[in-house]
């Protein structure tokens, strides 16, 4: 294992590289354009033997992929923002084909306004196309969730694609360090690509997208789709304890910090998990009863697990990057009010919507956050309504 | 994981292979009981592990113009075959014998490629009415 200095881009793009799929089909948009860049470098350094299809847009980047995915060929492809909008219906159709795809998503906010720069409303609103999604929180995981992807996708009980988010410029642009995995481990991790009734098999032709209708089987292919979900919820556990096992790294669903005896307890996703761990250590060296949870699988979405992790706590606080407009809250705070009607005991949650169009967050926002819900485990009556983390009021 | 899903998937007609090309020939697709079947006897992402089976499914149901192929004319130069987008030309020996009707959309593509105006486009109702006749 060695130890490097790259940007969040240059770290995914490295794993990619140290997969080496038959397939590579991208479209650069900001801020994912290093991963485009970078691979297309190795390609054309000879460093990889992956075919990579400069395409013209990112609909024709996941149509590509579908292409190269059916015909047998181990596939990926990048985005970002307006890149993963573009993607949408194709998205849908990767997943209801059961084509291992695995995509990094370099999180950036949705026009508009125009903004660059990071929140989680491109992924998020791709929450329920039946990819499987795992966020990570520094460059790092970012590199680890992009090796483990291929492992998840391709397991024969779950055949589905997957895609692996790091925040856009926080960690996609910023320079930290990195372990990696030597070559050969990660070829050895990845195994040999199976293909699952591949096109380009002569000896055993098949149709691949063929209309079924009124009176045909859509719903029951519906329905194994959200098996082969339930599938992987298993799955990405014993992928992310044999990487743990090859690395020192394991991955779980999710990561707790501090709440066993949490009276108040703050969950986040993405880069932001950082932060809110560093004002949660703070916070305990002053005595006070803080815990945090950092979520990594969204879908499929580990409900019974949170449910039983959370269960202890009297005021919860979930942290959303993105939000879902006339909804109850921002869209993790959804899942994890949700979840929470299956724990023994009943915790009141509230939602804190921050960073929206790359905003910073400071630790003190974290802790007026942590105020609030302390307020509301001393019994006093706190909006159930959104509340929003360093926004201008006036 | 689940053993249903593991105890189905031996059933499926699918191949596992470690890349194009290498599977072996596989046994027609046996789907007489397909409609009971559920979600886990379908081959995943809805494949039909046969190619070809748009044959099996009458499209040419909505045509609105029925081509009509004059035989005196007809010298089989297969023109018409290139020209077909559905593949409805019917050649067998090397000779021109008939339209598949279930796959033809009556686009007219062979009527107007043909070189001795051999075929003709008619109105599918009339056709119709004069098939019953």
């Amino acid at each position: 294992m060695t130890r490097v200095a790259l940007t969040g881009n240059g770290a995914v793009a490295l794993a990619l590289k140290q997969v080496e799929p038959d397939v590579m089909a991208a479209y650069p948009i900001t801020p994912q354009t290093e991963i485009a860049q970078n691979y297309a470098q190795y390609v054309a350094d000879g460093a990889v033997k992956t075919e990579y299809i400069a395409v013209e847009s990112e609909h024709s980047a996941m149509s590509s992929a579908i292409g190269a995915a059916a015909a047998g060929a181990r596939t990926v492809t990048a985005t970002s923002s307006q890149g993963f909008a573009l993607m949408w219906e194709m998205l849908y159709i990767a997943a209801s084909l059961r084509l291992p795809i695995t995509m990094p998503v370099i999180t950036r906010a949705l026009s508009g306004p125009i903004n660059i720069h990071c929140d989680h409303s491109d992924s998020m609103g791709g929450r329920d196309s039946g990819w499987i999604q795992l966020y990570g929180e520094d460059a790092q995981e970012g590199y680890d969730n992009a090796i483990q992807a291929f492992r998840i996708a391709e397991h024969m009980d779950v055949r589905l694609p997957v895609m692996t988010m790091i925040d856009g410029f926080i960690i996609s642009g910023a320079i930290g360090p990195l372990e990696t995995v030597a070559d050969e481990d990660v070829k050895n991790f990845v195994g040999e690509y199976q293909a699952l009734n591949p096109l380009l098999n002569v000896e055993q032709p098949v149709t691949v997208g063929a209309f079924d209708s009124l009176g045909g089987w859509y719903f029951e292919h519906k329905v194994a789709q959200n098996r082969a979900m339930e599938n992987a919820m298993g799955v990405i556990e014993e992928v992310g304890a044999e990487y743990g096992v090859l690395t020192g790294r394991d991955y779980a669903h999710f990561k707790t910090h501090e709440i066993e005896d949490a009276e108040v307890v703050l969950i986040a996703i993405g880069s932001a998990a950082g932060n809110v761990k560093s004002v949660v250590d703070q916070l305990r060296a002053n005595g006070k009863k803080v815990g945090m949870m950092k979520v990594r699988t969204l879908r499929p979405f580990p409900y019974l697990q949170i449910a039983e992790a959370l269960s202890g706590a009297r005021a919860i606080g979930v942290m959303d990057r993105a939000d879902s407009f006339g909804a109850q809250g921002g869209p993790l705070y959804l899942e994890v009010r949700s979840a929470m009607l299956e724990a023994q005991s009943r915790p009141q949650i509230f939602n804190f919507i921050y960073g929206l169009g790359g905003r910073d967050i400071f630790p003190n926002d974290i802790e007026s956050a942590v105020e609030t819900l302390e307020r509301a485990a001393a019994g006093e009556k706190v909006s159930p309504t959104r509340h929003y983390l360093n926004v201008r009021e006036g | 994981m689940s053993k249903t899903s593991k105890a189905a998937r031996s059933s499926r007609a699918g191949v596992k292979t470690a890349g194009p090309a290498t599977g072996k020939k596989k046994k027609k697709w046996d789907f007489r009981d397909i409609a009971t079947w559920g979600p886990e006897k379908h081959e995943p992402g809805a494949v039909i592990p046969e190619s070809g089976t748009a044959d099996q499914y009458e499209t040419g149901g909505w045509r609105t113009e029925r081509p009509i192929r004059d035989i005196e004319k007809c010298n089989d130069c297969m023109i018409c075959y290139w020209g077909c987008p559905d593949s409805s030309i019917v050649v067998k020996d090397g000779k021109m014998v008939g339209i598949d009707l279930n796959h033809c959309k009556g686009c007219g593509i062979c009527a107007e490629v043909c070189p001795r105006d051999a075929i003709e486009m008619e109105n599918e109702i009339q056709a119709r009415k004069e098939e019953e006749v």
